[in-house]
């Protein structure tokens, strides 16, 4: 049997599918990372599994890698899991009245199935790349995160640097977010309050006080009139 | 090492309560723009704070070492727009060798 894709949709599967396929990589780095933090196997896989969504997966791992408490691991991951709350508001009127359906849905809201989703105008198109993307890169996601685990449960993390690794792969996240002003006062606050707040407070607390950085959104937007 | 199942489960149900929360419960009414304005920063403020710590502090006191040269080398990486996985390898790889050295 030959699977026939329409050409409308053929752009839609294979954006989403690419995207999936770079974000599988990521997830080998995750997997790595978040043994060489002293998480097992099956935990990384877990985290992968059921909180999906990479950037609090790996601040918390990284908070637990300096040292921290699980509470001040959990502060940080949040709080960065707080902007899918966000995108669940602009994403909920593309999805029809079906509970079980929005709260299937609800997992798989996350920064890439918003973007996709977002780039669509037409409906249809708007679902086939919400539930392509979903479904290639939750798949992807926990594949990666279970090779990258099962092969870094056989390396020493400080020989290999990866310590540095969690920093390179924030620095690379962060470069997107520094394209508008507010972004970058948002990252130069969160760097200083971060570092500055280190020596007195409990490790991973400085993470969680740094998103008091994120007030600067509330001064009058004049560079974005239509943000 | 404090890592635990409890955080993996206060993880997972904490991030699914905030994926649900914007999708399910507030369904399609509108934030204040100030609000929503404030919340797509939290990933920008979160991740530089992560960056920062995690390469000048050692526990709750400062140190400067093969970290710093290494985030150096990603910080042009990203800059350079290379992929994630390159930038990460180019860091972990700079600071790996200095460590060596």
């Amino acid at each position: 049997m030959k699977l026939r894709i329409e050409p409308e949709v053929r752009p839609v599967v294979t954006s989403a599918l690419a995207l999936s396929g770079a974000v599988g990589v990521f997830a080998l780095a995750f997997g790595v990372l978040a043994v060489g933090a002293g998480a097992s196997v099956w935990q990384a896989c877990a985290l992968s599994f059921f909180t999906f969504t990479g950037a609090s997966q790996m601040s918390a791992m990284s908070v637990i890698a300096s040292g921290g408490s699980v509470g001040g691991a959990l502060g940080g991951a949040l709080l960065l899991a707080g902007r899918n709350g966000v995108y669940g508001l602009a994403l909920s009127p593309y999805f029809g009245e079906s509970l079980g359906k929005r709260l299937l849905a609800a997992h798989f809201v996350i920064d890439e199935t918003t973007a996709m989703m977002t780039a669509q105008t037409n409906p249809r198109l708007q679902k086939i790349a919400f539930w392509t993307t979903a479904i290639a890169l939750f798949s992807l996601w926990n594949l990666g995160t279970l090779i990258g685990a099962v092969l870094g449960s056989s390396i020493d993390p400080h020989t290999y640097g990866l310590d540095v690794g969690f920093s390179a792969a924030y620095v690379a996240m962060l470069f997107p977010h520094l394209r508008t002003v507010n972004g970058r006062i948002a990252a130069a606050g969160g760097a200083l309050l971060s570092v500055v707040l280190a020596p007195f407070v409990p490790i991973g607390l400085p993470i969680l006080a740094s998103g008091l950085a994120i007030f600067v959104g509330l001064r009058p937007q004049k560079e974005q009139p239509d943000a | 090492m404090n890592m635990s199942w409890a955080l993996v489960i206060w993880l997972s149900v904490g991030a699914y309560a905030f994926k649900m929360l914007g999708f399910v419960v507030v369904g399609s009414r509108k934030l204040p723009d100030m609000l929503s304005r404030c919340l797509m920063l939290i990933p920008a403020a979160l991740l530089a704070a992560l960056v920062f710590n995690s390469s000048f502090t050692d526990g709750q006191s400062y140190a400067i070492d093969e970290r710093a040269i290494g985030l150096g080398v990603s910080i042009i990486a990203a800059w350079r727009k290379l992929p994630l996985i390159v930038v990460v390898i180019l860091g972990a790889a700079t600071t790996a060798l200095l460590r060596m050295a």
